[in-house]
């Protein structure tokens, strides 16, 4: 608790002062935070075999949990052994099986994004029908219509500028204020649930 | 103003130098001001700095007037606590030398205190006053009305839900690192719910992404069921970490709310694009889901496909709202007197903003911007 108090009366201070002195200690905890996040790494990656071994014991989502053990020392032991430099397998397992798995699942936003937008259009109350209309203007006015109808694009660009950005600016100074109150329950040990107590 | 030197030397007529450390910065620069008093037909200025001791300038800059009466330029490269000086060359528009003018020696000093900062400063202190002040009102017994947040309120009903059911409850806390305050909300929130689903008996698994937030989340669940009389039930493989790649991370949560049948979902810290793919997934499969998120690109994703979702600072207040200790709870009051008073002071500025130049009261907004937020 002294810790985390010493900590983060240095923390808010050191944004009030330029001197390079603050600076190079500030990078001094960016590179503790690193060797803590190193050893971390190490913990989690037993976790994660600890509980894929505990899977095929007991019997559950047993092919998957051998996919994800294979695929994990199987890309760490080519990394190690066989370096990643562009033309290693590693590089080439990633660039051709990471990079497109990855992009399979953010294209499947783009169904997920109708779907939602489906379900929040529905005109079912005042509020809804609302969103509905506003929704309509923006994505007219931004698409090829609206080079046709300024008017349209106008409002669009009203709507995205004023009653969006104030609602957002609310939100931020929200989240701010939160921020700072979060941070001084934590700093003066009022509030200790993160760190399990 | 500490490390200022200002000097002006007029070696020509109509042109006046004016070099001086560059205030509240971390040192390692000077500033130059040329101000031209009549028109001159100046087309460039070559910089040259020596260091005191030194005997060769080193060129530092090449300006173009291109008619400017005011030209300001920070030199960046200089070495605190040495003196130098600054000759400048006005060159004509024909490439002739029309003069030099040579400044007094400056120096560049880093800076203790940001007196840009000094509103922020006082501004962040005062509400931490506030913030106190209702804490020291709480804990001398003092009710505290607090607006009702129904994502909150509905907490409860849903790992009820779950346990009637006899499903899993999932938990995410977000993409973000420990320190984000975001993923520090969260898991408060997580303890308060692991407390319950001890006293219910019913499972809870969290998929984590960062490695450090998953030593911190394991310890949370754990402590919680031992504050809950049942350490018994837990299971440190329900607590774990998944991937810390984004949509990977995605893929693995989408699979276990699906084979697992989740009952409750939670998706409380800080998320990015993966947001929808969570809820919608969670949404297919019939589960409650409460989120809670400060990431404002997201909100409307969980609004769209969660039950309940807190808002911004919600999230924030969730860990205080859920524990109802007074001390915690006093702190929702503070900010929202303090959103109460910058509404107001909002609204004032607004009003002068308006009415202020009818009045004759001419503001700079600018300088008062950078006033404000210390720039």
């Amino acid at each position: 608790m002294i810790l985390v108090f010493v900590m983060g009366i240095i923390g808010f201070s050191l944004y009030f002062i330029p001197h390079p002195a603050a600076r190079q200690f500030e990078n001094t905890l960016s590179q503790w935070s690193i060797a803590i996040g190193s050893f971390a790494i190490f913990l989690a990656i037993t976790s994660l075999i600890r509980r894929y071994i505990n899977n095929i014991k007991r019997g559950k989502d047993v092919f998957y949990s051998i996919v994800a053990l294979v695929a994990l020392f199987g890309m760490a032991g080519l990394g190690l052994f066989a370096g990643i430099d562009e033309k290693s397998l590693f590089q080439k397992i990633f660039i051709n099986v990471n990079v497109p798995l990855d992009a399979t699942m953010f294209s499947l936003l783009a169904f997920y994004v109708t779907s939602a937008a489906y379900r929040a259009f529905r005109a079912r109350n005042v509020e809804a029908t609302l969103l509905l209309v506003t929704a309509v203007v923006v994505i007219l006015g931004i698409s090829t219509i609206g080079d046709t109808q300024v008017w349209l694009r106008k409002t669009a660009e009203w709507i995205m500028n004023v009653p969006n950005l104030a609602q957002k600016r609310g939100i931020l100074i929200g989240v701010g204020l939160g921020v700072i109150a979060t941070s001084v329950k934590i700093i003066l040990g009022i509030e200790r649930n993160w760190m399990g107590g | 103003m500490i490390g200022l030197v200002l000097s002006v030397l007029l070696s020509l007529n109509g042109v006046e130098v004016q070099a001086r450390d560059v205030p509240d910065d971390q040192g390692g620069a000077v500033e130059l001001r040329v101000n031209f008093s009549r028109p001159l037909d100046i087309s460039k200025i070559l910089i040259y700095r020596v260091a005191n001791g030194d005997t060769v300038s080193k060129k530092v800059a090449e300006l173009d007037v291109n008619g400017q009466t005011k030209i300001k330029y920070i030199d960046k490269h200089v070495k605190n606590g040495v003196p130098v000086q600054y000759t400048l060359f006005l060159i004509s528009q024909l490439g002739d030398t029309l003069g030099t003018v040579r400044t007094q020696m400056v120096e560049a000093k880093p800076s203790i205190f940001n007196k840009r900062k000094t509103f922020l400063l006082l501004a962040v202190l005062s509400y931490i006053a506030l913030l106190i002040y209702f804490m020291s009102q709480a804990r001398r017994g003092r009710e505290l009305y607090l607006r009702p947040i129904a994502g909150l309120i509905e907490v409860d009903n849903a790992i009820g839900r779950a346990t009637e059911m006899g499903r899993p409850i999932l938990f995410s806390p977000g993409l973000s690192t420990i320190s984000d305050v975001a993923t520090i909300a969260a898991l408060n929130i997580l303890a308060y719910i692991t407390r319950k689903v001890a006293a219910y008996e019913t499972r809870i698994i969290v998929p984590v992404y960062d490695p450090i937030v998953y030593t911190i989340a394991q310890e949370v669940v754990k402590d919680a069921y031992t504050a809950a009389g049942r350490p018994d039930l837990y299971r440190a493989e329900d607590v774990f970490f998944l991937t810390s790649r984004q949509f990977a991370y995605a893929a693995g949560v989408s699979g276990i709310m699906v084979r697992e049948k989740t009952a409750a979902n939670f998706f409380m810290g800080y998320f990015f694009a993966e947001s929808l793919i969570l809820a919608e997934t969670g949404a297919s499969t019939g589960a409650i889901q409460i989120a809670g998120t400060d990431a404002v690109t997201q909100l409307p994703f969980f609004i769209t496909a969660c039950d309940y979702t807190l808002m911004g600072e919600e999230l924030y207040a969730a860990g205080a709202y859920l524990a109802k200790d007074p001390r915690l709870t006093a702190t929702i009051k503070g900010q929202d007197v303090m959103k109460a008073t910058l509404a107001t002071l909002l609204l004032l500025i607004t009003l002068i903003a308006f009415i202020g130049p009818k009045l004759g009261l001419h503001i700079n907004w600018e300088t008062f911007k950078a006033y404000i937020v210390g720039l």
